[in-house]
């Protein structure tokens, strides 16, 4: 029995190394490919800048890049915050009131299809920068928290509501005890789509308001960094940016396991 | 067939009915007649078994009961406890799955109900405790559903069932998904949960064997839409054990109930 399940596991677990390790293979090859070519080539660093020369850039500029990046992620947790709030407070008000939901739904869609990019200069025209940079992270991530929140308050199991009705539950109990708890898969899956999606609609709207001057994000600095020709720190920049992106999701990824780790299917391991 | 003994029940009296259903119909939204004309009274702590064929309406007629459903014509009336410690909450619920809450433990699942219900935390534990104690699953109290078999979870389902300690115990095809021996098991402990509890039962299954097993009455509906086709009373030696399952009496009600059973799929015929 011993004998069998470490045969069986060995496999198991050279592949789990394999998926780790060869991404990084692939990336470290890449990194020293571009380093390789910049250098015999001699190409020079305001058209391409290998990556020695971009961790140079990043160390150099900290100062800098490290106050944008702050300000960049401030806009994004806020605007995911609202996102957050916003598309569960939305979804729950459509699930009291068909009306509601009838009335409002299509706006939402219209809000979500439209290209963001296009209505920022609009809501840097009407909005101080700073709220017009936060409400675009908003606009592009609170659909997913909208459309997610729904689906799992309509997926609740017929007989359990009808249980809960048997036992004359009153609306905010069901809410509470039912819906909520049913639909937390699905919310906390369209939280995670919505963490990525605020870090692009703030970066959008820092590239829409960098044109007018007074921005300190990510984006404005790749925006400006460009047309100082300084490309090494626009490099350093984009680095950053999709680290960031990176740390986000695996946040919200990591929370999502640590909440439905111990009844969900989707995080529970593939053994059970 | 023996439905006269119906009205015996009835002639009882009110005050010994459990459930009584005059005329009941359910006619569906897209206009299916899925039920009735149907009646049926049941004694107070009578167990009996509606059995018919699949669509018949004997689901609905629980949900009926239950009041999940309103009858679209027809008058129902169920008997509500009296001086017991939780009133309003006669009827307890064992639908066909397990029905649990999966992201909560099964002691808060059998919970449930009194905490609906607004009873303080540290007697609704205990009522829980105890329930689930009376089905055997003490020491699972803190376990989570999905680590229970389909026979354990059927067990917190009845637990949770009984911990409003009503008068009346609705179940519909509670034991179907389960394997035979686990099934022969949750009935003896059912059977056994009966006649210390002494509730009224009112059981829903397909199966002839288990509907004679269980029950004092076996209804037998006919197919959609559902009318009594066979009241059967089942008279043996209690407290019924595996020796009735085996003995020749057993056999014999089975044809007879089997008897009554088959002008229900004689329209059927493909099957």
């Amino acid at each position: 029995m011993n004998a069998q399940a470490t045969v069986t596991a060995k496999p198991r677990s050279l592949q789990s190394a394999l998926r780790f390790v060869l991404p990084v293979i692939v990336f470290a090859a890449g990194i020293l490919a571009w380093e390789l070519l910049v250098r015999i080539k001699g190409i020079p660093p305001y058209v391409l800048p290998a990556p020695s020369v971009i961790v140079l850039t990043l160390i150099k500029d900290w100062a800098v890049l490290s106050q944008s990046l702050a300000a960049t992620l401030l806009t994004t947790l806020e605007g995911f915050a609202a996102a957050s709030i916003g598309g569960i407070a939305l979804a729950l008000l459509f699930n009291q009131s068909k009306w509601v939901e009838y009335s409002l739904f299509p706006y939402a869609i219209v809000l979500q299809v439209t290209p963001v990019i296009a209505i920022a200069p609009l809501l840097l025209i009407y909005l101080e920068q700073q709220t017009a940079v936060v409400a675009c992270a908003f606009i592009v991530a609170f659909f997913p928290v909208l459309s997610n929140t729904t689906l799992g308050l309509n997926s609740v199991d017929r007989n359990l509501a009808g249980l809960f009705q048997l036992y004359g539950a009153s609306k905010p109990q069901t809410l509470r005890f039912l819906k909520l708890p049913a639909a937390l898969p699905y919310i906390l899956g369209g939280l995670r789509i919505a963490g990525g999606l605020s870090l692009i609609g703030a970066v959008v709207a820092e590239i829409a308001a960098g044109t007018a001057g007074a921005g300190s994000g990510l984006a404005y600095r790749i925006a400006e960094s460009g047309y100082r020709l300084n490309i090494p720190r626009m490099f350093a920049a984009l680095l950053l940016l999709s680290l960031a992106g990176i740390v986000i999701y695996g946040v919200l990824a990591v929370v999502s396991h640590l909440v439905l780790r111990r009844w969900h299917e989707s995080a529970l391991g593939k053994e059970n | 067939m023996s439905s006269g003994k119906t009205s015996l029940a009835a002639d009882a009296g009110l005050t010994h009915l459990a459930v009584s259903l005059r005329g009941v119909t359910k006619t569906y939204d897209n206009g299916v007649l899925a039920l009735g004309a149907l009646d049926l009274t049941v004694r107070k702590g009578e167990f009996i078994s509606l059995l018919g064929p699949s669509g018949c309406g004997k689901s609905t007629a629980l949900r009926i009961i239950a009041e999940l459903t309103a009858p679209s014509s027809g008058t129902v009336r169920v008997a509500r406890h009296e001086g017991a410690r939780q009133p309003g909450h006669g009827i307890g619920f064992v639908f066909q799955e397990p029905t649990l809450m999966p992201w909560t433990s099964v002691r808060e699942n059998v919970r449930l109900p009194l905490k609906l219900a607004g009873i303080p935390k540290a007697e609704a534990r205990a009522r829980s405790d105890e329930a689930l104690a009376s089905v055997g699953l003490a020491d699972f109290a803190d376990a989570f559903p999905r680590e229970l078999s389909g026979g354990m979870k059927m067990r917190a389902s009845l637990a949770r069932a009984l911990v409003t300690e009503p008068d009346i115990l609705l179940m519909d095809e509670p034991f179907a998904a389960l394997d035979e021996i686990t099934r022969f098991r949750l009935n003896n402990d059912l059977l056994a949960l009966w006649r210390s509890l002494g509730k009224t039962v009112i059981f829903v299954t397909h199966s002839v064997f288990e509907s004679v097993y269980l029950s004092q009455r076996v209804v037998v509906m006919t197919a959609r839409p559902g009318r009594i086709q066979a009241d059967i009373r089942i008279e043996t030696v209690e407290p019924r054990g595996e020796a009735f399952r085996t003995s020749a009496a057993y056999s014999d009600y089975c044809r007879k109930v089997s008897a009554a059973l088959a002008p229900s799929y004689s329209g059927q015929s493909t099957l």
